[in-house]
C-alpha cells in the first residue's frame, strides 16, 4: 500500500477513521484508524514499532509474523480492528532464549526475516506440537529466508527445545 | 484495496442475509487488496458467540464453523478419530496462517489460478464473459477433470479433500431458516458459471461441519504433491481411508485434490474395490476409474499419470499410516 492510494481513498470515502485500543507488548496504545488498515501497517505506521517487517504483504512469507494470544499469526492478513481486546507481542517485546540461539547458530544473514523467525519459533515452541527436526522444518515452512539461513534457524531451535536432532 | 466500514456481530442472526463476512481474513483480506472483490461493510464474525468449538454429537462430530484450523487439525478427538482430516489441515498453508483460518472460511477459499489474480489478463471467473487465459496459457497448475471451455481453475483447499472423503455434511443458517448439505453437493464444477465456486448463497452462513462416526481412524493417508515439501498448493493431492478385514476391503474413500474445481471422488472406484484385495493391482484399477475423462492441456497433462501414481502410493501407505512424515513424503 502506497502513501498515495491511502490519500486517494480517505477522500474518496465517506467511512470514518475510528479510535481503537490495542494491547500490544503489555502496553495499551490508542489510536485513530480507518478499518482496512492491517495489523501489519498499524504497527509500522501508526505505532513506529518497525520491528515487524513487511516482505510481501500477502500471507507468503512470513517477515509480518507476531504472536496474538499466544499463537503466531501473520500481521499482513489481519485488521488492527480486528484485534481490539487481543494480547499482541511483537519482536519488541521479546526476551527469549531463541534469541541468544539465533547469535550462537549465526541464524541469519540480512535479519530481515528474523523477527517474524523468532516469533514463529517462540509460536512453535510454546504450541509444543512438533517434535522431530523434519516436523520443525515443516512447521518452520511459513517463514521464508531469502539469505539462505534455513539449517542455522533450525539449529537454534532444535537446541533450544532440546530432544532428537534428526 | 477499497475502504470498507466494519462491524462486529454478536449472534448469527446480526449476520444472515448481509455481507461480507469476514473470519480469518487470511483469503478475504488478500483478494480485498488485490481488488478481486470489494466489500461495503466487513462483519466480524469471530465475535459471535458460538460455533468455536469441537463438539461430539450423536452420531459423529461437529466442528464448528469459526474454530481454526489449527485448533481442529489438533483437537484430541480429530486427532484420534478423525486423523486423515488432521493431517490434510496440517499439509495445508502454514502454522502462522492454520492458527487464523477458520474451518468455516477453508472451504470458502477461491482458486489459485494466476489469471484470476492478474487484473490485466481475462478471466471468466472474475470478469463473466472476458475468456479464460489458461485454457492457451500456461496451465501447469490447472485442472484436468470436470473442466469446461470457460474455466479450468482447481479449488485449492487441502481440508475438502479430506472432509469429502468423510462424507461431511455442511450446516448452513439463512434468512429463511436452517439446512444441511450433503460435502459432495455442495462445490460446484465451473459449467458456464466459473464465478460460482459453491452452492452457498449470498447472505447464507455456515454454522458448522459434521462428521459421520467412521473416521478411518486405522488405516488412512493423505499425501500432497506440490513443487515444495512444504507451503505450497498441490499439484495433486489424494485423501485415502481404508475399512480392512484382513487384508480385504471392507469400506473405502479416495478424493483427489488438486486436479477439479471441486473434491473429485468417484464412488464407482469405491465401489470396484470393495470385498477385493488391498493391493497394488487393485488400486492402481481403482485409479483408472477415477481418471476416467482426464483430459490434460498443453502443460499439465503430467498430472493425470502424477495422479494416478499418487492414488495407488497413498492407499498403499493408508495400509501403514506410520508411513506418513510430514512435508517430503517417503516413496512407497
Ligand atoms: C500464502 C497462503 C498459502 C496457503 N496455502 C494453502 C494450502 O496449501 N492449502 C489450503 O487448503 N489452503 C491454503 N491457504 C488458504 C487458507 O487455508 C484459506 O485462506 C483459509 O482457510 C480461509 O479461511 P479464513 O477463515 O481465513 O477465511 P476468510 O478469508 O475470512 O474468508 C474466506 C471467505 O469465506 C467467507 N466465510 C468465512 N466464514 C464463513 C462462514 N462461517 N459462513 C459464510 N461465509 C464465510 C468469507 O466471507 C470469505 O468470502 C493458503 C493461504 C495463503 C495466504
Ligand atoms: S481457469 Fe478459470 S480462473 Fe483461471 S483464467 Fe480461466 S476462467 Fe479465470
Ligand atoms: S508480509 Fe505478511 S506474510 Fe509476507
Ligand atoms: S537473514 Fe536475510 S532473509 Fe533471512
Amino acid at each position: 500500500m502506497e502513501t498515495e492510494s491511502f490519500t486517494k481513498t480517505h477522500q474518496a470515502t465517506t467511512v470514518t477513521p475510528r479510535t481503537i485500543t490495542l494491547s500490544i507488548n503489555g502496553q495499551q496504545h490508542a489510536l485513530t484508524i480507518l478499518p482496512y488498515v492491517s495489523l501489519l501497517d498499524a504497527l509500522r505506521e501508526y505505532l513506529d514499532l518497525t520491528g515487524t517487517k513487511k516482505g510481501c504483504d500477502h500471507g507468503q512469507c512470513g517477515a509480518c509474523t507476531v504472536i496474538c494470544d499466544g499463537k503466531r499469526i501473520i500481521s499482513c492478513l489481519t485488521l488492527a480492528v480486528m484485534k481490539e481486546g487481543a494480547k499482541i507481542t511483537t519482536i519488541e517485546g521479546i526476551n527469549h532464549p531463541i534469541q541468544q540461539a539465533f547469535i550462537d547458530h549465526d541464524a541469519f544473514q540480512c535479519g530481515y526475516c528474523t523477527p517474524g523467525q523468532i516469533c514463529s519459533a517462540i509460536g512453535l515452541l510454546e504450541e509444543g506440537k512438533v517434535k522431530s527436526r523434519e516436523e520443525v522444518k515443516d512447521s518452520m515452512s511459513g517463514n521464508l529466508c531469502r539469505c539462505g539461513a534455513n539449517q542455522q534457524i533450525i539449529d537454534a531451535i532444535m537446541q533450544v527445545k532440546g530432544g532428537d536432532n534428526e | 484495496m477499497n475502504n470498507f466500514d466494519y462491524q462486529k456481530a454478536a449472534t448469527v442472526s446480526d449476520v444472515v442475509g448481509k455481507s461480507t463476512f469476514v473470519a480469518g481474513g487470511t483469503n478475504l483480506i488478500d483478494l480485498l487488496k488485490y481488488n478481486l472483490t470489494n466489500a461495503a461493510t466487513l462483519i466480524d464474525i469471530n465475535t459471535i458467540g458460538e460455533h468455536h468449538d469441537i463438539l461430539e454429537i450423536e452420531d459423529g462430530v461437529r466442528l464448528g464453523a469459526l474454530a481454526t484450523n489449527a485448533d481442529t487439525a489438533y483437537h484430541p478427538i480429530i486427532e484420534q478419530r478423525y486423523p486423515l482430516l488432521s493431517r490434510a489441515i496440517l499439509a495445508g498453508a502454514s502454522a502462522q496462517i492454520r492458527n487464523m483460518a477458520t474451518n468455516g472460511g477453508n472451504l470458502l477459499q477461491r482458486t489459485r489460478c494466476y489469471y484470476f489474480y492478474d487484473p490485466h489478463a481475462p478471466c471468466n471467473k472474475r470478469l463473466p464473459g472476458s475468456g479464460c487465459s489458461a485454457i492457451n496459457g500456461y496451465n501447469r497448475n490447472m485442472a484436468i477433470l470436470g473442466t469446461s471451455e470457460n474455466c479450468i481453475a482447481v479449488f485449492p483447499s487441502d481440508m475438502s479433500i479430506a472432509l469429502s472423503a468423510l462424507d461431511a455434511i455442511i450446516n448452513i443458517k439463512s434468512e429463511d431458516g436452517e439446512r444441511s448439505v450433503d460435502f459432495a453437493d455442495f462445490h460446484r464444477l465451473p459449467g458456464d458459471t466459473p464465478p460460482i465456486d459453491n452452492n452457498l448463497k449470498p447472505g447464507e452462513f455456515i454454522t458448522s461441519i459434521d462428521l459421520p462416526l467412521k473416521g478411518f481412524a486405522k488405516n488412512y493417508s493423505y499425501l500432497k504433491l506440490r513443487d515444495r515439501a512444504s507451503y505450497a498448493f498441490a499439484l495433486v493431492s489424494v485423501a485415502t481411508g481404508l475399512e480392512l478385514d484382513g487384508d480385504t476391503i471392507r469400506d473405502v474413500r479416495i478424493t483427489l485434490g488438486g486436479v477439479s474445481h471441486k473434491p473429485w471422488r468417484v464412488k464407482d472406484a469405491e465401489h470396484y474395490l470393495i470385498g477385493k484385495k488391498a493391493d497394488r493391482e487393485n488400486f492402481s484399477a481403482a485409479a483408472d476409474i477415477i481418471l476416467q475423462g482426464a483430459v490434460g492441456f498443453a502443460h499439465n497433462t503430467f498430472k493425470i499419470k502424477l495422479a494416478k501414481k499418487a492414488i495407488v502410493r497413498n492407499c498403499m501407505m493408508a495400509l501403514d499410516p506410520s508411513t506418513q512424515l510430514p512435508g517430503a513424503q517417503p516413496s512407497a
